[in-house]
C-alpha cells in the first residue's frame, strides 16, 4: 500500500491528463481524477471529488490521502469534501502547482513515504521553481563537510530524465539525511532534470543527516545499474 | 410561531425564480469581470436543488437548507457551489431540526451563513465579493431581531442591506476570485456573486412574507 492521491481540477481533461502523467513515474500509487461537473462541464463536484476521496481512502488502506487541485474553487470544493468525508484527519490538501506538485507527490508516495511527507514533497514545489525557474530550493553555500560524499559517472545512454530523477527522489524521500546533487536538492524531481546531466556526466552527490551513507550509497547503485535501463 | 419548512420550500422555489428571471444579468455582470458563467450555474445549480427537494421532501426547515446545499455543491461547478453550499449548510446546522424559526434563530442563522461563506472564501469586506453582501445582511438582521421586531421583518431587513452592499461593490477593485485577474480594470462593475446574494435575500423576504410575486431587485 501507498499513500492516495486525487487530482481536482476544473477540467476532467487535465485531471485525468495529470494522473496518466504521474502514473508513469510512479506505477504502484494510486491516483484518482476528480476533474470537471457531473455532466463534464467545466467546473468541480462535491460529489465527484468526495468519491473519489473515499475510493483513495480504500485503496490506500489506511495510509492517507493527499489531495493536489487547480484554480480557486477547486480547492473549495475539495475542502468541503475533506469535512465531509469519511475519515477528515485522512485526507490532506497539498498547496502546489497541480502537475509538478503531482509528480513529485506521486514519486514520493511511490518512495513509501507517509502521508505528511507526500504532501510536503508537493509543496516543495513552489511556483515558479521548475526547471525554467532556476532548478529547485536553493541550497546554501559554505555549509559544514557532508557527513557522506562521492562522485558517480552517469552510464546510461540517456543521463539523468524524468525517470532516473524520479527514482533518486523517491528513494532519497524516505531516508534521514538531506543530500544534494551537484548543487541541487536531491529530492526535488524537477530541480535533478533540470541539472540536464547527459552521459559521462558526473554526479556529485553529499549527503548530511543519520541516513547520509545509506543515501550516497542508494544514489551510486542506481547511477552504476543506469537506473535500469542497460 | 414563526417561519416553518413552508418558509423554507417557497425561500428555495423563490430563488430558483430568481435565478432564472436574472441570469442573463448575471451572466452579464460576471463577463464583464469574470468567466461569465455565474448565471448560468445558479440556474442549473437551483434547478437541481428543486428536483431534489421534489423528490425527498424535507421536514424541517433545516433539512430543506441541507438539502439545498448539498445539491448547490454538486452542481453549480463555479466558486458559488462551494461558497453558497457552505452558506446554506452552516445555516441548517445552526437552525437544528426546530420546525419553527423566530427572529433571533434567524438572525444567528444568516451569521453562521456568512461566517461559512468568508472561512471557505477567505475573502474580507470590501474585496468586492458576495461577503459584501451578506456582512451587512447579517448585521442588519442582528439589529432587527435585537429590537424585537419578527422574522419577516428580519428578512426585510437583511434583503435590503444586501441590496444596498450589492449595489456598494460598483467602484470596488477585486481582491479575491477570478475578478482579482483584472486589478484596477474589475472597478466600475458589480460584483455577481454580491448580486446573486441580495437575490436571494429578497426571496427569502418574499417567502415570508407569503409573496410569489416579482423577484425584482435594484440591486441587478
Amino acid at each position: 500500500m501507498t499513500v492516495g492521491i486525487v487530482v481536482v481540477s476544473h477540467s476532467s481533461k487535465i485531471a485525468e491528463g495529470a494522473v496518466e502523467l504521474a502514473a508513469q513515474m510512479a506505477p504502484d500509487v494510486e491516483l484518482v481524477a476528480a476533474g470537471g461537473t457531473d455532466d463534464e462541464r467545466i467546473g468541480t463536484s462535491l460529489e465527484k471529488v468526495l468519491a473519489a476521496v473515499e475510493q483513495s481512502l480504500v485503496d490506500s488502506g489506511g495510509d492517507g490521502v493527499v489531495v493536489l487541485t487547480d484554480l480557486g474553487s477547486a480547492v473549495m470544493t475539495a475542502e468541503s469534501a475533506v469535512e465531509f468525508a469519511s475519515d477528515p484527519d485522512a485526507v490532506l490538501l497539498a498547496d502546489a502547482p497541480l502537475v509538478e506538485g503531482l509528480v513529485a507527490a506521486a514519486v514520493a508516495a511511490q518512495g513509501g513515504a507517509g502521508v505528511e511527507d507526500v504532501r510536503k514533497a508537493a509543496e516543495a514545489v513552489a511556483f515558479g521553481n521548475g526547471p525554467s525557474g532556476g532548478g529547485g530550493p536553493e541550497i546554501p553555500e559554505g555549509r559544514d563537510e557532508p557527513d557522506a560524499s562521492a562522485d558517480f559517472e552517469l552510464i546510461n545512454p540517456l543521463g539523468m530524465h524524468a525517470r532516473p530523477a524520479a527514482k533518486i527522489a523517491g528513494g532519497l524521500s524516505g531516508l534521514d539525511a538531506e543530500v544534494t546533487v551537484n548543487g541541487v536538492d536531491g529530492m526535488s524531481i524537477m530541480a535533478l532534470m533540470a541539472l540536464a546531466a547527459g552521459k559521462g556526466s558526473i554526479l556529485r552527490v553529499e549527503a548530511r543527516g543519520k541516513d547520509a551513507t545509506k543515501a550516497v550509497e542508494y544514489v551510486g547503485r542506481l547511477v552504476k545499474e543506469g537506473f535500469g535501463e542497460l | 410561531m414563526g417561519l416553518d419548512v413552508n418558509w423554507a420550500l417557497d425561500w428555495l422555489k423563490l430563488s430558483a425564480k430568481a435565478m432564472d428571471e436574472h441570469r442573463v444579468e448575471l451572466i452579464e455582470l460576471d463577463r464583464a469581470i469574470g468567466d461569465s458563467d455565474h448565471g448560468e450555474n445558479m440556474d442549473r445549480g437551483f434547478q437541481a436543488v428543486l428536483q431534489k427537494l421534489d423528490e425527498t421532501p424535507p421536514e424541517t426547515p433545516g433539512a430543506a437548507l441541507k438539502s439545498a446545499a448539498m445539491t448547490l455543491m454538486s452542481k453549480v461547478g463555479g466558486a458559488a457551489g462551494p461558497l453558497y453550499g457552505t452558506a446554506y449548510l452552516r445555516a441548517a446546522t445552526s437552525l437544528g431540526d426546530a420546525s419553527h424559526i423566530d427572529a433571533a434563530a434567524l438572525a444567528a442563522a444568516l451569521a453562521a451563513a456568512r461566517d461559512g461563506v468568508v472561512a471557505r472564501g477567505k475573502a474580507e469586506l470590501g474585496d468586492k465579493t458576495m461577503i459584501d453582501a451578506w456582512t451587512p445582511a447579517v448585521e442588519a438582521a442582528e439589529k432587527a431581531a435585537a429590537s424585537g421586531a419578527d422574522a419577516l421583518a428580519v428578512l426585510e431587513a437583511a434583503a435590503e442591506a444586501a441590496e444596498t452592499g450589492a449595489m456598494a461593490t460598483d467602484p470596488l477593485v477585486a481582491r479575491k476570485g477570478r475578478a482579482s485577474y483584472l486589478g484596477e480594470r474589475s472597478a466600475g462593475h458589480r460584483d455577481p456573486g454580491a448580486a446573486s446574494t441580495a437575490l436571494l435575500l429578497r426571496a427569502a423576504a418574499a417567502a415570508a412574507a407569503g409573496s410569489t410575486g416579482d423577484t425584482g431587485t435594484d440591486a441587478v
